[in-house]
């Protein structure tokens, strides 16, 4: 550990580091090591026991006497979620998905030892159909240009030393040698738009912030990431934290910030642990504190742990929270750049955009602009959940279809099942339809179809799934986390939910669907806040793209995907049914009847609409129909 | 601050940068409605009644926090205005009670007007959810009813900003938020001081004087001005009188309160009436008489003492009688002027109180000083 005195002290550590980073740098000569082995220690591949399998080869690494040639090190998040515990094995590219502790000493025999491939741990391809060794060969990660992500899954993210190995704070050195004002001129040049879901110019809000006289200023990170199957920014943290902090350096150097803070949820311990630790860290190399890199710029970074509530996403609750008081939004304006923390000029930042910054300094404004589209440059990070076969954290070039994300990285939807809608935007986005699916992926086209950029959740439904239920889901997580501050949001949301309730319910009438519209009208005019502003989103948009699945509701009391229980009966589709009786043996309530080999029948009055028939059926042989046909045909029987 | 230039409805004004246009429109006799906006506390933005339209905005603003800038076009009562407007009355209404025929408010409630203006005539979502919160505060002074509270959060700036107590907030969130006081105790148990603030601007009956329930609604109720009479201070108050009986007491617009007052104005005026009240002098009859006191005393046991109550009846010579001013006062200037010419000066000493005025403290240093010539004066505000 060294202080870092000047910038020439940081590169000569970096010289250092870099050797010490060994083969995972493409062309390392002389590396210490023959072998890194990357296991992702992120929450997703710890809860499938990474960690576990981490200790396990190292325990056969050291037993086996090649721990003087093989290194495995516990980095951040690698993407794949859906198959985890992953590994990559350096320098080859060998990349294991569904690895068990049991699979660790052929691991280490087979590939290790006798450089062979271990074909079952190898991802499966199912469009190609075939296992693929290496990770650039996997249509998941080929596709994708990670910026955002690009050491996620590479350096062990308790390390400052990786980091700087990989370039990291040299956009900070290279800032610091600008003055204040080039610095935003870049930003501004660059074109970087807010990643925390408005996509406001990053550029003008620094300069903005700059130019009030007030002092001191402050710099914020928001990092209370609350949507629903989102955990962009989670991974970030966890896997590269000091990308952000560097980031948020140069964004004080650029506003003239003396002290900054991350508010982190701290439902997120993982990353709480890495940020405590790069913080820490940064201050031991002398890139936080005072006088950085000798420039004369002092800057100090605290840690706000959020207390869980998704409001607190709002930049004005969020610095409420900081302030130590309830976490409700005020009327903007003034907006934080004039008149923020403490009645301070604040700027407040996505930890997408403070990771980018450093990139966007150290390659220049046309590198940036270059990548995505005209008005919505750089890349976008995605968390993709849902339906969808690839769960997980990626990163594509803004103008990227919805339709490559879906199918080409994220593997299309599984079961042979049909794609019904995508979620962008988190709660307070929208859904859209397969019409829509060759959308541009950027702020204003996303928009402009009827959803929303957001910060980056991306929820992929099938056909099971009934679109006012999904809709309402989104509706009652807006209304719980409501702050209760302005009537529109704190009322308006429960009446909302209220409507929807009744029509998933079958008590819905026509003048229902007047009043969702009604309702989420004047919501949207009215509220306070961008969470009381965009609540109606999600019930809005599936409306306009799904108005026959609200009247089906309304008008037949029929629930086409099978979801609202008692707007459906349950059938077999004899077409489809090979009579393998699974469905019989899951039925709690025995009302399922048939030979082997032949078509079964569900007796209406037994049957409970559990759904534990649909779950079993291989085939999807199990459908959901009107109401009263079946008695009807009992009947007739 | 510099001026600018706005329309309002077609109306160009020149007003002073950084106003709300909640302040500048009302200032040139343009009526927007406010609910939870008081002028006395700062803004808050929450019930949106006071929305307006303002171009080039996104979203409708609140009339009470948007600031003004040059060129700002407003609209304070267009049909998009005036649909989010009664959206909100009737999203308020929807959950509280419509007991209007009973409600102490009643005659005196902002959202009963507002309801009134905009045509509100009932709960617009029958079936709905309704809030049916116990109204159990055990404290003396004020009722807390929160069924009515439409959570315009009055009461909690007036108690942060005015009396800086901080006694009363929100707790839970969405449609669950609701007023607390203290941890979420009672009124009682937190540390409010009962002066009283939150109800003053409470704009419904969800915060009300116990004192004057069911003692008269607010077109039966007279209204006089008087400045309160327990403190140098000088607030200027209401007294709510029916039937020659004050009813209730609120803060009047006065240079020293503004409209507000404390525990005591507010609440300690049931000694008007009182049948025990003292309303003439009182004077010990052996005085009045001019015999003397020891001569008379036959009642305390021979240790000087005249017993137990002030106006003992019987025949005892010791006992307070009733008298005119000019008599007791004579009375009073006499045995000063004996004091100091058999005693001396010294042998006086006056102690002021802070209930009295600065005019009427300064003239008993006078009085001390000049005539008795003595410094023995004090107050009790040295406590």
């Amino acid at each position: 550990m060294s202080l870092l005195k000047s910038t020439d002290d940081l590169l000569s550590l970096r010289e250092r580091a870099i050797y010490a980073l060994g083969v995972r740098v493409p062309g390392a000569s002389q590396p210490q090591f023959r072998n890194d082995v990357v296991v992702c220690g992120s929450t997703g591949c710890r809860s499938a026991n990474s960690q576990q399998v981490l200790k396990a080869l190292q325990a056969q690494i050291i037993q086996r006497e090649l721990d003087k040639a093989v290194r495995v090190i516990s980095t951040g998040c690698r993407g794949l979620c859906a198959v985890g515990p992953v590994m990559q094995i350096f320098p080859s590219g060998v990349f294991y998905n569904r690895v068990q502790i049991t699979d660790v000493p052929e691991i280490v025999e087979q590939t290790l030892v006798g450089g062979k491939i271990i074909e079952r741990l190898c991802f499966r391809d199912v469009a190609q159909n075939k296992r693929l060794a290496h990770y650039l060969d996997i249509p998941f990660y080929n596709r994708q240009l990670p910026i955002v992500l690009r050491n996620c899954g590479l350096i062990d993210p308790q390390n400052i030393e990786e980091y700087i190995a990989t370039d990291g704070y040299l956009g900070l050195t290279k800032a610091l040698e600008l003055s204040p004002e080039e610095v935003i001129e870049i930003i501004k040049n660059s074109g970087l738009r807010g990643r925390g879901g408005a996509g406001f110019s990053t550029g003008i809000k620094w300069e903005l912030c700059r130019r009030v006289a007030k002092q001191p200023k402050y710099v914020i990170c928001n990092a209370d990431e609350g949507d629903p199957g989102a955990f962009m920014d989670r991974s970030i943290l966890e896997a590269d934290p000091h990308s952000v902090i560097e980031g948020m350096v140069i964004a004080a150097y650029a506003i003239g910030a003396p002290l900054g803070y991350i508010y982190v949820r701290a439902e997120y311990p993982l990353a709480v642990i890495h940020l405590r630790r790069a913080i820490a860290q940064a201050r031991a190399y002398g890139l936080l504190g005072e006088n950085i890199l000798g420039s004369g710029f002092s800057f100090d970074l605290h840690l706000k742990e959020g207390a869980g509530a998704f409001v607190c996403g709002e930049e004005m609750a969020l610095i409420a929270s900081v302030e130590g008081r309830r976490g409700e939004p005020r009327p903007k304006p003034p907006f934080p750049a004039v008149s923020g923390l403490w009645n301070r000029p604040t700027v407040v930042n996505n930890v997408k955009t403070y990771a980018l910054t450093p990139r966007i300094i150290l390659r220049g404004p046309e590198w940036f602009s270059s990548i995505g589209t005209s008005k919505s440059p750089g890349t976008a990070v995605f968390a993709l959940t849902g339906k969808i076969r690839n769960t997980g954290l990626i990163e594509v070039p803004m103008g990227i279809t919805l339709r490559e994300i879906i199918y080409d990285i994220g593997g299309g939807i599984p079961k042979k099942r049909q794609f019904k809608a995508v979620q962008t935007g988190g709660p307070l986005g929208g859904c859209l339809p397969a019409s829509a699916l060759d959308t541009p992926v950027d702020f204003d086209s996303l928009t402009e179809a009827g959803a929303t950029m957001g910060s980056g959740g991306m929820i992929v439904v099938d056909e099971r799934t009934c679109m006012v239920e999904f809709a309402k889901y989104f509706l009652t997580f807006a209304t719980a986390e409501s702050c209760g501050k302005c009537v529109p949001c704190r009322i308006g949301g429960q009446r909302l939910l209220e409507v929807l309730t009744r029509i998933t319910s079958g008590a819905g009438t026509p003048r229902d669907l007047d009043e969702i519209e009604r309702i989420s009208r004047n919501m949207r005019e009215a509220s306070l806040c961008a969470l009381g502003q965009l609540t109606p989103g999600p019930v809005m948009s599936a409306l306009r793209f799904f108005r026959e699945e609200y009247e089906a509701h309304v008008y037949d009391k029929f629930c086409l995907a099978g979801v609202c229980k008692g707007l459906y009966e349950l059938h077999v589709d004899a077409d489809r049914c090979a009579g393998c009786g699974l469905c019989k043996k899951a039925c709690s309530q025995d009302a399922i009847s048939g030979n082997r080999k032949e078509p079964h029948v569900i007796d209406q009055l037994k049957c409970i609409q559990c759904g534990a028939c649909v779950e079993a059926c291989n085939l999807d042989a199990i459908v959901a129909q009107p109401r009263g046909k079946g008695v009807h045909a009992i009947a007739v029987a | 601050m510099p001026q600018v230039n706005i329309t309002i409805d077609g109306k160009k004004i020149k007003a002073e940068a950084f106003k709300t246009v909640y302040e500048v429109a009302t200032a040139n006799g343009i009526y927007i409605p406010a609910l939870c906006h008081h002028p006395a506390l700062p803004p808050e933005g929450a019930c949106r009644v006071c929305l307006v339209e303002i171009e080039r905005q996104r979203a409708l603003q609140p009339a009470c926090t948007f600031p003004v800038t040059e060129g700002l076009v407003i609209h304070t009562n267009s049909p998009k205005v005036r649909e989010a407007r009664k959206f909100a009355l009737e999203l308020i209404i929807s959950d509280h009670p419509l007991d209007c025929m009973t409600c102490e408010a009643t005659g005196d409630c902002r959202l009963q007007d507002l309801a009134y203006e905009y045509g509100v005539k009932g709960n617009e979502y029958t079936g709905g959810v309704q809030h049916t919160y116990p109204i159990d505060d055990p404290n003396p002074f004020i009722q807390v009813d929160r069924n009515k509270c439409i959570l315009c959060r009055r009461c909690v700036r007036a108690c942060n900003y005015i009396n800086g107590v901080e006694a009363i907030g929100i707790v839970y969130r969405g449609f669950k938020a609701r007023i607390a006081f203290g941890m979420d105790s009672t009124m009682q148990d937190s540390p409010c001081e009962f002066c009283g603030s939150c109800v003053e601007v409470c704009p419904t009956a969800a915060l009300w004087p116990k004192m004057s329930l069911g003692k008269g609604r607010a077109w039966q109720l007279k209204k006089i001005e008087t400045i309160c009479s327990y403190c140098g201070v000088g607030c200027r108050l209401n007294l709510h009188v029916r039937d020659n009986e004050i009813v209730k007491v609120t803060g009047a617009d006065g240079p020293a309160n503004h409209g507000f007052t404390c525990v005591k104005g507010r609440f300690g005026y049931d000694y008007v009436n009182h049948p025990e009240r003292l309303t003439r002098p009182l004077v010990r009859r052996y005085l009045l008489e001019g015999g003397s006191k020891a001569a008379t005393d036959h009642r305390g046991g021979g240790d000087g003492k005249n017993g137990d109550g002030l106006l003992a009846t019987g025949n005892a010579a010791a006992d307070f009688v009733e008298t005119d001013w000019d008599t007791a006062l004579n009375l009073v200037a006499h045995k000063f002027a004996e004091i100091k010419r058999n005693y001396g000066g010294d042998a006086f000493a006056a102690l002021c109180s802070a209930r009295c005025t600065n005019e009427e403290n300064f003239l008993m240093a006078k009085l001390t000083r000049q005539l008795m010539a003595t410094h023995n004066i004090d107050h009790c505000a040295r406590l």
